[in-house]
Protein backbone atom coordinates (compact mmCIF):
# COMPACT_ATOMS: atom_id res chain seq x y z
CA UNK A 1 0.00 0.00 0.00
CA UNK A 2 1.59 3.67 -1.03
CA UNK A 3 2.34 5.79 1.89
CA UNK A 4 -0.30 8.09 2.30
CA UNK A 5 0.58 11.41 4.24
CA UNK A 6 -1.67 14.11 5.34
CA UNK A 7 0.37 17.07 5.10
CA UNK A 8 2.86 16.00 2.50
CA UNK A 9 4.55 18.77 1.30
CA UNK A 10 5.70 19.33 5.20
CA UNK A 11 5.91 15.96 6.38
CA UNK A 12 8.89 14.84 3.51
CA UNK A 13 9.69 18.56 3.84
CA UNK A 14 13.88 19.00 2.87
CA UNK A 15 15.66 19.47 5.96
CA UNK A 16 16.83 22.46 4.96
CA UNK A 17 12.94 23.94 4.70
CA UNK A 18 12.38 22.29 7.87
CA UNK A 19 15.34 24.04 9.09
CA UNK A 20 14.34 27.62 7.94
CA UNK A 21 10.77 27.02 9.29
CA UNK A 22 12.42 26.03 12.69
CA UNK A 23 14.32 29.54 12.67
CA UNK A 24 11.70 31.68 11.74
CA UNK A 25 9.34 30.76 13.82
CA UNK A 26 11.44 30.09 16.86
CA UNK A 27 12.34 33.92 16.68
CA UNK A 28 8.49 35.04 15.94
CA UNK A 29 7.84 32.91 19.38
CA UNK A 30 10.77 34.01 21.38
CA UNK A 31 9.66 37.40 20.86
CA UNK A 32 6.13 36.80 21.73
CA UNK A 33 6.96 35.18 24.94
CA UNK A 34 9.35 37.95 26.07
CA UNK A 35 6.90 40.86 25.33
CA UNK A 36 4.24 38.61 27.00
CA UNK A 37 4.73 35.90 29.52
CA UNK A 38 6.95 37.63 32.66
CA UNK A 39 9.01 34.56 33.48
CA UNK A 40 10.77 34.36 30.28
CA UNK A 41 11.13 38.02 30.05
CA UNK A 42 13.24 37.79 33.54
CA UNK A 43 14.58 34.43 32.69
CA UNK A 44 16.27 36.15 29.58
CA UNK A 45 16.69 38.68 31.35
CA UNK A 46 18.71 36.99 33.75
CA UNK A 47 21.07 35.10 31.33
CA UNK A 48 21.41 38.07 29.45
CA UNK A 49 19.55 37.59 26.10
CA UNK A 50 17.47 39.40 24.35
CA UNK A 51 14.84 38.24 21.51
CA UNK A 52 17.33 39.87 18.75
CA UNK A 53 19.83 37.63 20.29
CA UNK A 54 17.82 34.60 18.79
CA UNK A 55 18.30 34.71 14.89
CA UNK A 56 18.34 30.61 13.99
CA UNK A 57 18.01 27.35 15.51
CA UNK A 58 21.80 27.67 15.92
CA UNK A 59 20.75 30.08 18.98
CA UNK A 60 18.60 27.88 20.86
CA UNK A 61 20.79 26.82 23.65
CA UNK A 62 21.51 30.61 24.71
CA UNK A 63 17.63 30.04 26.05
CA UNK A 64 17.18 29.25 29.81
CA UNK A 65 15.05 26.20 30.42
CA UNK A 66 11.70 25.37 31.21
CA UNK A 67 10.32 23.23 34.40
CA UNK A 68 6.98 21.88 35.15
CA UNK A 69 8.06 23.55 38.65
CA UNK A 70 7.66 26.80 36.35
CA UNK A 71 4.08 25.79 35.36
CA UNK A 72 3.17 24.65 38.91
CA UNK A 73 4.50 28.08 40.27
CA UNK A 74 2.44 29.90 37.72
CA UNK A 75 -0.75 27.92 38.66
CA UNK A 76 -3.46 28.29 36.77
CA UNK A 77 -2.66 31.16 33.93
CA UNK A 78 0.58 32.54 35.09
CA UNK A 79 2.21 31.29 31.58
CA UNK A 80 -0.08 32.04 29.12
CA UNK A 81 0.84 34.31 26.32
CA UNK A 82 -2.71 35.53 25.34
CA UNK A 83 -5.45 37.36 26.65
CA UNK A 84 -8.39 35.03 28.33
CA UNK A 85 -10.64 36.30 24.94
CA UNK A 86 -8.62 34.51 22.68
CA UNK A 87 -8.07 31.23 24.61
CA UNK A 88 -10.66 28.22 23.50
CA UNK A 89 -10.11 25.36 25.66
CA UNK A 90 -8.15 24.72 28.91
CA UNK A 91 -6.44 21.29 29.97
CA UNK A 92 -4.46 19.90 32.81
CA UNK A 93 -2.41 17.19 34.01
CA UNK A 94 -3.70 14.73 36.45
CA UNK A 95 -1.48 15.85 39.28
CA UNK A 96 -0.56 12.79 40.30
CA UNK A 97 3.10 13.91 40.87
CA UNK A 98 2.53 17.17 42.65
CA UNK A 99 -0.15 20.08 42.05
CA UNK A 100 -1.55 20.53 38.69
CA UNK A 101 -0.52 22.19 35.83
CA UNK A 102 -3.35 24.06 33.38
CA UNK A 103 -2.54 25.06 29.73
CA UNK A 104 -4.48 27.22 27.27
CA UNK A 105 -5.35 26.61 24.01
CA UNK A 106 -6.33 29.26 21.34
CA UNK A 107 -8.26 28.30 18.23
CA UNK A 108 -4.98 28.03 16.04
CA UNK A 109 -3.72 25.54 18.60
CA UNK A 110 -6.41 23.30 19.10
CA UNK A 111 -6.49 23.63 14.38
CA UNK A 112 -2.35 22.58 14.79
CA UNK A 113 -3.25 19.65 17.66
CA UNK A 114 -5.82 18.36 15.00
CA UNK A 115 -3.37 18.46 12.04
CA UNK A 116 -0.81 16.56 13.88
CA UNK A 117 -3.63 13.79 15.29
CA UNK A 118 -4.43 13.72 11.63
CA UNK A 119 -1.15 13.12 10.60
CA UNK A 120 -0.83 10.35 13.04
CA UNK A 121 -4.17 8.71 12.34
CA UNK A 122 -2.80 9.02 7.91
CA UNK A 123 0.39 7.19 9.03
CA UNK A 124 -1.23 4.17 10.51
CA UNK A 125 -3.24 4.07 7.52
CA UNK A 126 -6.59 5.23 8.93
CA UNK A 127 -8.71 8.02 6.07
CA UNK A 128 -12.20 8.84 6.44
CA UNK A 129 -13.73 5.46 5.78
CA UNK A 130 -12.11 4.51 9.14
CA UNK A 131 -14.05 4.25 12.81
CA UNK A 132 -11.77 5.52 15.22
CA UNK A 133 -12.60 4.44 18.70
CA UNK A 134 -10.97 6.65 21.58
CA UNK A 135 -10.68 5.03 24.59
CA UNK A 136 -8.09 7.59 26.28
CA UNK A 137 -10.15 9.76 29.34
CA UNK A 138 -12.01 12.66 28.00
CA UNK A 139 -11.88 15.58 30.19
CA UNK A 140 -9.23 17.64 31.46
CA UNK A 141 -6.30 15.07 30.41
CA UNK A 142 -5.49 15.74 27.00
CA UNK A 143 -5.53 12.42 25.63
CA UNK A 144 -9.54 11.61 24.66
CA UNK A 145 -9.70 15.16 22.76
CA UNK A 146 -6.52 14.95 20.93
CA UNK A 147 -7.05 11.87 18.70
CA UNK A 148 -11.09 12.75 18.54
CA UNK A 149 -9.97 16.25 16.87
CA UNK A 150 -7.40 14.47 14.61
CA UNK A 151 -10.62 11.83 13.54
CA UNK A 152 -12.80 14.85 12.79
CA UNK A 153 -9.94 16.70 10.95
CA UNK A 154 -9.35 13.78 8.43
CA UNK A 155 -13.44 12.82 8.81
CA UNK A 156 -13.48 9.74 9.78
CA UNK A 157 -15.73 8.47 12.17
CA UNK A 158 -14.92 9.16 16.26
CA UNK A 159 -16.26 7.16 18.60
CA UNK A 160 -15.38 9.00 22.15
CA UNK A 161 -15.80 5.41 24.15
CA UNK A 162 -13.60 7.30 26.55
CA UNK A 163 -12.09 5.09 29.17
CA UNK A 164 -13.39 2.63 32.10
CA UNK A 165 -16.53 -0.28 31.37
CA UNK A 166 -14.46 -2.53 29.49
CA UNK A 167 -16.71 -5.08 28.80
CA UNK A 168 -18.68 -1.89 26.73
CA UNK A 169 -15.78 -1.48 24.95
CA UNK A 170 -15.25 -4.79 23.99
CA UNK A 171 -19.06 -4.77 22.60
CA UNK A 172 -18.67 -1.33 20.79
CA UNK A 173 -15.30 -2.79 18.63
CA UNK A 174 -17.65 -5.66 18.38
CA UNK A 175 -21.02 -4.00 17.04
CA UNK A 176 -19.64 -0.54 16.25
CA UNK A 177 -17.14 -2.19 14.01
CA UNK A 178 -14.32 0.18 15.51
CA UNK A 179 -11.16 0.11 12.97
CA UNK A 180 -8.68 2.11 14.96
CA UNK A 181 -8.08 1.41 18.56
CA UNK A 182 -6.63 5.05 20.58
CA UNK A 183 -5.79 4.24 24.70
CA UNK A 184 -2.80 3.58 26.67
CA UNK A 185 -1.03 0.17 26.25
CA UNK A 186 -1.79 -1.20 29.06
CA UNK A 187 -5.52 -0.63 28.52
CA UNK A 188 -4.82 -1.80 25.27
CA UNK A 189 -3.79 -5.24 26.70
CA UNK A 190 -6.90 -5.27 29.14
CA UNK A 191 -8.90 -4.69 26.49
CA UNK A 192 -7.34 -7.59 24.14
CA UNK A 193 -7.64 -9.76 27.68
CA UNK A 194 -11.12 -9.47 27.77
CA UNK A 195 -11.81 -9.97 23.70
CA UNK A 196 -10.41 -13.24 24.25
CA UNK A 197 -12.19 -14.01 27.64
CA UNK A 198 -15.29 -13.40 25.76
CA UNK A 199 -14.50 -15.78 23.12
CA UNK A 200 -14.05 -13.37 20.46
CA UNK A 201 -11.76 -14.58 17.45
CA UNK A 202 -9.82 -10.67 17.08
CA UNK A 203 -9.58 -12.04 13.49
CA UNK A 204 -12.90 -11.45 13.03
CA UNK A 205 -12.84 -8.20 14.26
CA UNK A 206 -12.74 -5.29 11.58
CA UNK A 207 -9.95 -3.74 14.34
CA UNK A 208 -6.88 -2.91 12.15
CA UNK A 209 -4.64 -0.53 14.19
CA UNK A 210 -4.03 0.57 17.67
CA UNK A 211 -2.19 3.70 18.48
CA UNK A 212 -0.96 3.35 21.96
CA UNK A 213 0.75 6.15 24.23
CA UNK A 214 0.65 8.16 27.41
CA UNK A 215 2.40 5.75 29.43
CA UNK A 216 5.89 4.03 28.84
CA UNK A 217 5.79 0.53 27.18
CA UNK A 218 8.38 -1.63 25.71
CA UNK A 219 8.33 -3.32 22.42
CA UNK A 220 7.67 -6.78 24.19
CA UNK A 221 4.46 -5.37 24.78
CA UNK A 222 3.61 -4.43 21.73
CA UNK A 223 4.28 -7.59 20.33
CA UNK A 224 1.73 -8.96 23.22
CA UNK A 225 -0.92 -6.52 21.84
CA UNK A 226 -0.15 -6.66 18.48
CA UNK A 227 -0.89 -10.50 19.01
CA UNK A 228 -3.54 -10.14 21.27
CA UNK A 229 -5.92 -8.24 18.97
CA UNK A 230 -3.79 -9.08 15.60
CA UNK A 231 -3.46 -5.55 14.70
CA UNK A 232 -0.23 -3.45 14.06
CA UNK A 233 0.48 -1.41 17.51
CA UNK A 234 1.61 1.87 16.55
CA UNK A 235 3.32 4.20 19.50
CA UNK A 236 2.44 7.48 20.33
CA UNK A 237 4.30 10.54 22.32
CA UNK A 238 2.86 13.70 24.10
CA UNK A 239 2.67 15.44 26.53
CA UNK A 240 -0.29 17.82 27.93
CA UNK A 241 2.77 20.82 28.63
CA UNK A 242 3.48 20.46 24.63
CA UNK A 243 0.25 20.26 23.53
CA UNK A 244 -1.16 16.13 24.45
CA UNK A 245 -0.75 13.46 22.05
CA UNK A 246 0.83 13.33 18.61
CA UNK A 247 3.75 15.57 19.56
CA UNK A 248 5.31 12.64 17.88
CA UNK A 249 3.94 9.85 16.05
CA UNK A 250 5.09 6.48 14.06
CA UNK A 251 4.67 5.22 10.58
CA UNK A 252 4.85 1.97 9.17
CA UNK A 253 8.40 1.41 10.10
CA UNK A 254 7.60 1.29 13.38
CA UNK A 255 11.14 2.28 14.25
CA UNK A 256 10.49 5.44 16.78
CA UNK A 257 8.21 8.32 16.16
CA UNK A 258 8.46 11.34 13.99
CA UNK A 259 8.51 14.71 15.79
CA UNK A 260 6.35 17.18 14.25
CA UNK A 261 8.92 19.59 13.73
CA UNK A 262 7.28 22.42 11.87
CA UNK A 263 5.75 22.65 15.60
CA UNK A 264 8.06 21.51 18.16
CA UNK A 265 11.86 21.61 18.37
CA UNK A 266 13.61 18.43 20.05
CA UNK A 267 16.59 18.69 21.96
CA UNK A 268 18.22 15.96 23.80
CA UNK A 269 20.78 17.15 27.04
CA UNK A 270 22.24 16.04 29.39
CA UNK A 271 20.20 15.85 32.71
CA UNK A 272 23.02 17.16 34.86
CA UNK A 273 24.51 19.70 33.34
CA UNK A 274 22.18 21.00 30.92
CA UNK A 275 24.49 20.18 28.04
CA UNK A 276 22.94 19.87 24.58
CA UNK A 277 23.59 15.66 22.92
CA UNK A 278 24.43 15.15 19.45
CA UNK A 279 21.46 13.09 18.34
CA UNK A 280 22.06 9.12 18.90
CA UNK A 281 23.26 10.00 22.28
CA UNK A 282 21.06 9.02 25.36
CA UNK A 283 19.55 11.76 27.10
CA UNK A 284 16.64 14.09 28.75
CA UNK A 285 14.21 15.24 25.91
CA UNK A 286 13.38 18.65 25.42
CA UNK A 287 10.99 20.52 23.45
CA UNK A 288 10.55 23.72 22.42
CA UNK A 289 6.70 25.26 20.78
CA UNK A 290 7.29 27.06 17.56
CA UNK A 291 3.89 27.72 16.62
CA UNK A 292 1.78 27.62 19.71
CA UNK A 293 0.11 31.09 21.02
CA UNK A 294 -0.97 30.31 24.31
CA UNK A 295 1.40 28.38 25.87
CA UNK A 296 4.42 28.32 23.84
CA UNK A 297 6.86 26.76 26.18
CA UNK A 298 10.36 27.24 25.63
CA UNK A 299 12.96 24.36 25.86
CA UNK A 300 11.13 22.55 28.02
CA UNK A 301 12.07 19.98 30.44
CA UNK A 302 10.08 16.62 30.00
CA UNK A 303 12.24 14.38 32.13
CA UNK A 304 11.37 11.75 29.79
CA UNK A 305 14.53 9.60 28.86
CA UNK A 306 15.16 8.86 24.72
CA UNK A 307 16.92 9.25 21.63
CA UNK A 308 16.94 11.19 19.14
CA UNK A 309 17.85 9.96 15.12
CA UNK A 310 18.14 11.22 12.00
CA UNK A 311 18.22 8.45 9.88
CA UNK A 312 16.08 8.39 6.55
CA UNK A 313 12.88 6.75 7.04
CA UNK A 314 11.35 4.23 4.46
CA UNK A 315 8.21 5.91 4.75
CA UNK A 316 9.12 8.93 3.16
CA UNK A 317 8.70 11.38 6.24
CA UNK A 318 11.65 13.43 6.95
CA UNK A 319 11.07 14.65 10.57
CA UNK A 320 13.79 13.00 12.76
CA UNK A 321 12.39 9.99 14.95
CA UNK A 322 13.00 10.17 18.70
CA UNK A 323 12.92 6.51 20.40
CA UNK A 324 10.27 5.20 22.84
CA UNK A 325 11.06 7.02 26.33
CA UNK A 326 13.06 4.53 27.85
CA UNK A 327 11.02 6.12 31.08
CA UNK A 328 10.83 9.29 32.88
CA UNK A 329 13.62 10.26 35.07
CA UNK A 330 10.46 10.82 37.63
CA UNK A 331 9.86 7.10 37.37
CA UNK A 332 13.31 6.26 37.96
CA UNK A 333 14.17 4.30 41.04
CA UNK A 334 16.55 4.86 42.79
CA UNK A 335 17.61 0.51 44.74
CA UNK A 336 20.30 0.33 46.72
CA UNK A 337 21.96 3.11 45.07
CA UNK A 338 21.01 1.71 41.44
CA UNK A 339 18.81 3.25 39.00
CA UNK A 340 16.19 1.39 38.24
CA UNK A 341 13.42 1.86 35.63
CA UNK A 342 10.23 -0.23 35.57
CA UNK A 343 10.65 -0.48 31.42
CA UNK A 344 14.03 -2.43 32.19
CA UNK A 345 12.07 -4.53 34.32
CA UNK A 346 9.27 -5.03 32.12
CA UNK A 347 12.07 -5.94 29.26
CA UNK A 348 13.10 -9.27 31.09
CA UNK A 349 9.56 -10.26 32.34
CA UNK A 350 8.19 -10.30 28.38
CA UNK A 351 11.78 -11.89 27.67
CA UNK A 352 11.45 -14.83 29.96
CA UNK A 353 7.85 -15.73 28.78
CA UNK A 354 5.86 -13.63 31.14
CA UNK A 355 2.84 -11.05 30.79
CA UNK A 356 3.31 -7.72 30.54
CA UNK A 357 0.97 -7.44 34.08
CA UNK A 358 3.49 -6.85 36.74
CA UNK A 359 3.66 -4.44 40.24
CA UNK A 360 6.51 -3.46 41.45
CA UNK A 361 7.06 -3.02 45.13
CA UNK A 362 9.87 -1.33 47.13
CA UNK A 363 10.46 -0.93 50.44
CA UNK A 364 12.95 -0.83 53.37
CA UNK A 365 13.34 -3.14 56.10
CA UNK A 366 16.27 -3.27 58.27
CA UNK A 367 17.37 0.12 56.55
CA UNK A 368 17.65 -1.89 53.22
CA UNK A 369 15.75 -1.32 50.12
CA UNK A 370 13.63 -4.09 48.82
CA UNK A 371 12.60 -4.99 45.64
CA UNK A 372 9.54 -7.06 44.68
CA UNK A 373 8.02 -8.04 41.69
CA UNK A 374 4.72 -9.63 41.10
CA UNK A 375 4.06 -11.48 38.18
CA UNK A 376 1.19 -13.24 36.99
CA UNK A 377 1.61 -16.85 36.63
CA UNK A 378 0.82 -18.31 33.20
CA UNK A 379 0.49 -21.82 31.68
CA UNK A 380 3.79 -22.31 30.10
CA UNK A 381 5.49 -21.14 33.12
CA UNK A 382 3.40 -23.66 35.15
CA UNK A 383 3.99 -26.97 36.44
CA UNK A 384 2.77 -29.67 39.05
CA UNK A 385 6.38 -30.05 40.94
CA UNK A 386 7.03 -27.21 42.79
CA UNK A 387 11.27 -27.92 41.98
CA UNK A 388 9.64 -26.66 38.29
CA UNK A 389 8.10 -23.63 39.41
CA UNK A 390 10.80 -22.75 41.42
CA UNK A 391 13.17 -23.15 38.86
CA UNK A 392 11.43 -20.72 36.32
CA UNK A 393 11.35 -17.98 39.24
CA UNK A 394 15.15 -18.43 39.86
CA UNK A 395 16.11 -18.38 36.27
CA UNK A 396 13.68 -15.13 36.19
CA UNK A 397 15.25 -13.38 39.29
CA UNK A 398 18.82 -14.66 37.88
CA UNK A 399 17.84 -12.52 34.76
CA UNK A 400 16.74 -9.33 37.05
CA UNK A 401 19.68 -9.75 39.10
CA UNK A 402 22.28 -9.57 35.65
CA UNK A 403 20.01 -6.81 34.49
CA UNK A 404 19.00 -4.34 37.08
CA UNK A 405 22.97 -4.89 38.94
CA UNK A 406 20.39 -5.66 42.31
CA UNK A 407 18.46 -8.68 43.46
CA UNK A 408 14.76 -8.74 42.97
CA UNK A 409 12.16 -11.15 44.70
CA UNK A 410 9.56 -12.45 42.13
CA UNK A 411 6.16 -13.80 43.78
CA UNK A 412 3.75 -15.45 41.05
CA UNK A 413 0.54 -14.70 41.65
CA UNK A 414 -2.61 -15.72 39.72
CA UNK A 415 -3.64 -14.71 36.52
CA UNK A 416 -5.59 -11.30 36.46
CA UNK A 417 -5.39 -10.85 40.16
CA UNK A 418 -2.89 -7.36 39.11
CA UNK A 419 -5.40 -4.77 38.77
CA UNK A 420 -5.81 -3.60 35.23
CA UNK A 421 -5.86 -0.14 34.30
CA UNK A 422 -7.71 1.80 32.08
CA UNK A 423 -5.65 4.96 31.84
CA UNK A 424 -2.36 5.00 32.96
CA UNK A 425 -1.10 1.81 34.63
CA UNK A 426 0.25 2.32 38.09
CA UNK A 427 3.49 0.01 38.29
CA UNK A 428 5.26 0.84 41.23
CA UNK A 429 4.49 1.08 44.72
CA UNK A 430 7.14 2.55 46.60
CA UNK A 431 6.61 1.90 50.30
CA UNK A 432 9.66 4.04 51.55
CA UNK A 433 7.88 7.11 50.30
CA UNK A 434 4.87 6.48 52.53
CA UNK A 435 7.59 6.41 56.02
CA UNK A 436 8.35 10.05 56.70
CA UNK A 437 8.09 11.36 53.56
CA UNK B 1 -1.66 -47.25 31.59
CA UNK B 2 -1.11 -43.98 33.78
CA UNK B 3 -3.61 -42.24 35.03
CA UNK B 4 -4.89 -37.82 34.33
CA UNK B 5 -3.94 -35.72 37.52
CA UNK B 6 -4.69 -32.33 36.89
CA UNK B 7 -2.88 -29.47 38.62
CA UNK B 8 -4.07 -25.83 39.62
CA UNK B 9 -2.27 -23.17 40.35
CA UNK B 10 -3.18 -21.28 43.61
CA UNK B 11 -2.17 -18.38 44.60
CA UNK B 12 -1.46 -17.72 48.69
CA UNK B 13 -3.98 -15.97 49.08
CA UNK B 14 -7.47 -15.70 51.07
CA UNK B 15 -10.04 -17.21 48.69
CA UNK B 16 -7.96 -18.60 45.48
CA UNK B 17 -8.67 -22.40 46.72
CA UNK B 18 -12.53 -21.40 47.20
CA UNK B 19 -12.79 -20.82 43.76
CA UNK B 20 -11.42 -23.34 41.90
CA UNK B 21 -13.78 -25.46 44.52
CA UNK B 22 -16.92 -24.18 43.86
CA UNK B 23 -15.80 -23.92 40.47
CA UNK B 24 -15.96 -27.58 40.71
CA UNK B 25 -18.79 -28.13 42.71
CA UNK B 26 -20.86 -25.87 40.52
CA UNK B 27 -20.02 -28.26 37.34
CA UNK B 28 -20.80 -31.20 39.40
CA UNK B 29 -16.90 -32.63 38.85
CA UNK B 30 -16.53 -35.20 41.43
CA UNK B 31 -13.07 -35.29 43.36
CA UNK B 32 -11.62 -38.77 43.72
CA UNK B 33 -8.29 -37.74 45.48
CA UNK B 34 -6.30 -34.58 46.11
CA UNK B 35 -3.21 -33.38 47.46
CA UNK B 36 -1.72 -29.45 47.86
CA UNK B 37 1.97 -28.47 47.53
CA UNK B 38 2.33 -25.73 49.38
CA UNK B 39 4.87 -23.04 49.31
CA UNK B 40 5.35 -19.58 51.01
CA UNK B 41 4.38 -17.69 48.14
CA UNK B 42 1.81 -20.59 46.12
CA UNK B 43 0.40 -23.40 46.24
CA UNK B 44 -0.11 -26.48 43.76
CA UNK B 45 -3.64 -27.89 44.29
CA UNK B 46 -2.83 -31.33 42.29
CA UNK B 47 -7.04 -33.42 41.64
CA UNK B 48 -7.56 -37.07 40.48
CA UNK B 49 -11.48 -36.39 39.32
CA UNK B 50 -14.15 -38.04 37.66
CA UNK B 51 -14.51 -35.73 34.43
CA UNK B 52 -10.85 -34.93 33.55
CA UNK B 53 -12.09 -33.14 30.28
CA UNK B 54 -14.45 -30.98 32.00
CA UNK B 55 -12.72 -30.11 34.77
CA UNK B 56 -9.39 -28.37 32.81
CA UNK B 57 -12.27 -26.54 30.79
CA UNK B 58 -14.43 -25.05 33.37
CA UNK B 59 -11.04 -23.98 35.34
CA UNK B 60 -10.04 -22.57 31.93
CA UNK B 61 -13.09 -20.20 31.77
CA UNK B 62 -12.58 -19.17 35.51
CA UNK B 63 -8.74 -18.17 34.38
CA UNK B 64 -7.15 -20.70 36.35
CA UNK B 65 -3.65 -22.35 35.91
CA UNK B 66 -4.59 -25.52 34.49
CA UNK B 67 -1.96 -28.35 33.50
CA UNK B 68 -2.33 -32.19 33.11
CA UNK B 69 0.04 -34.73 33.79
CA UNK B 70 0.15 -38.36 33.84
CA UNK B 71 0.99 -39.97 36.94
CA UNK B 72 0.72 -43.34 38.40
CA UNK B 73 -2.43 -44.32 39.83
CA UNK B 74 -1.86 -47.94 42.24
CA UNK B 75 -4.22 -50.09 44.07
CA UNK B 76 -3.16 -52.09 47.31
CA UNK B 77 -4.93 -53.63 50.04
CA UNK B 78 -5.67 -51.83 52.99
CA UNK B 79 -3.38 -52.98 55.23
CA UNK B 80 -0.38 -52.00 57.58
CA UNK B 81 3.00 -52.83 55.46
CA UNK B 82 1.16 -52.16 52.23
CA UNK B 83 2.40 -48.78 51.55
CA UNK B 84 6.09 -50.16 53.10
CA UNK B 85 6.40 -52.41 49.59
CA UNK B 86 5.73 -50.27 47.06
CA UNK B 87 8.56 -47.82 48.45
CA UNK B 88 10.41 -50.39 48.98
CA UNK B 89 9.74 -51.39 45.32
CA UNK B 90 10.64 -47.97 44.31
CA UNK B 91 13.79 -47.60 46.73
CA UNK B 92 15.90 -50.78 45.35
CA UNK B 93 15.44 -49.99 41.51
CA UNK B 94 16.79 -46.27 42.41
CA UNK B 95 13.50 -44.90 41.21
CA UNK B 96 13.31 -40.71 42.08
CA UNK B 97 9.72 -39.71 43.21
CA UNK B 98 8.49 -36.30 42.79
CA UNK B 99 5.59 -36.57 45.51
CA UNK B 100 2.88 -38.98 46.17
CA UNK B 101 -0.16 -39.30 48.07
CA UNK B 102 -3.15 -41.38 49.11
CA UNK B 103 -6.58 -41.81 49.15
CA UNK B 104 -9.09 -44.38 50.15
CA UNK B 105 -11.56 -46.21 47.58
CA UNK B 106 -15.43 -46.83 47.89
CA UNK B 107 -14.94 -49.90 49.68
CA UNK B 108 -12.83 -50.29 52.87
CA UNK B 109 -10.57 -53.35 51.56
CA UNK B 110 -9.04 -51.05 49.07
CA UNK B 111 -6.47 -47.97 49.03
CA UNK B 112 -5.22 -46.15 46.23
CA UNK B 113 -1.75 -44.66 46.01
CA UNK B 114 -0.93 -41.70 43.27
CA UNK B 115 3.02 -41.52 42.20
CA UNK B 116 4.90 -39.07 40.32
CA UNK B 117 7.45 -40.37 38.79
CA UNK B 118 9.44 -39.79 35.27
CA UNK B 119 8.98 -43.19 33.93
CA UNK B 120 5.45 -44.49 34.24
CA UNK B 121 5.76 -47.38 32.53
CA UNK B 122 9.00 -48.61 33.84
CA UNK B 123 7.29 -48.30 37.28
CA UNK B 124 3.94 -49.68 36.76
CA UNK B 125 5.94 -52.68 35.01
CA UNK B 126 8.33 -53.09 37.96
CA UNK B 127 5.42 -53.01 40.51
CA UNK B 128 3.63 -55.41 38.48
CA UNK B 129 5.86 -58.05 38.87
CA UNK B 130 6.50 -57.59 42.35
CA UNK B 131 2.23 -58.27 42.86
CA UNK B 132 1.24 -55.01 42.80
CA UNK B 133 -1.34 -53.55 40.63
CA UNK B 134 -1.86 -50.21 38.54
CA UNK B 135 -4.73 -48.58 37.93
CA UNK B 136 -6.04 -47.16 34.62
CA UNK B 137 -7.98 -44.03 33.62
CA UNK B 138 -11.36 -46.28 32.90
CA UNK B 139 -10.89 -47.39 36.76
CA UNK B 140 -10.51 -44.17 38.23
CA UNK B 141 -13.87 -43.67 37.44
CA UNK B 142 -15.19 -46.85 39.16
CA UNK B 143 -13.30 -46.35 42.44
Amino acid sequence: MAERYWQEEIETASREQIRQWQSERLVKTVKHVYDNVELYRKRMDEAGVKPEDIKSVDDLSKLPFTYKQDLRDAYPYGLFAVPQKDVVRLHASSGTTGKQIVVGYTKNDLDVWDDIAARQLYAVGADENDYIHVSYGYGLFTGGFGLHGGAGKIGATAIPVSSGNTERQVTILEDFGSTVLCCTPSYAMYIGETVRKRGIDPKKLPLKAGIFGAEPWTEGMRRQIEELLDIKAYDVYGLTEIMGPCVSYECSEQTGMHVNEDHFIIETINPETGEVLPYGEVGELVFTCITKECCPFIRYRTRDIGIITADKCSCGRTFVKMSKPMGRSDDMMIIRGVNVFPSQIETVLIKMGYSANYKIYVDRVNNTDTLEVHVEMNEDMFSDTVADIKANEAKLEAELRSLLGIGADVKLVAPGSIERSMGKAVRVVDKRKLIGG
Amino acid sequence: MSIRQISVFVENKKGSLVRITDTLAKESVDLRAMSIADTQDFGILRLIVSDTDKAIDVLKKESCIVTETQVVGVRLRNEPGALATVVKVLNDNDINMEYMYAFNGATPHHAYLVLRVDDNDKVEELLLQNGIKSITEAQVSEI
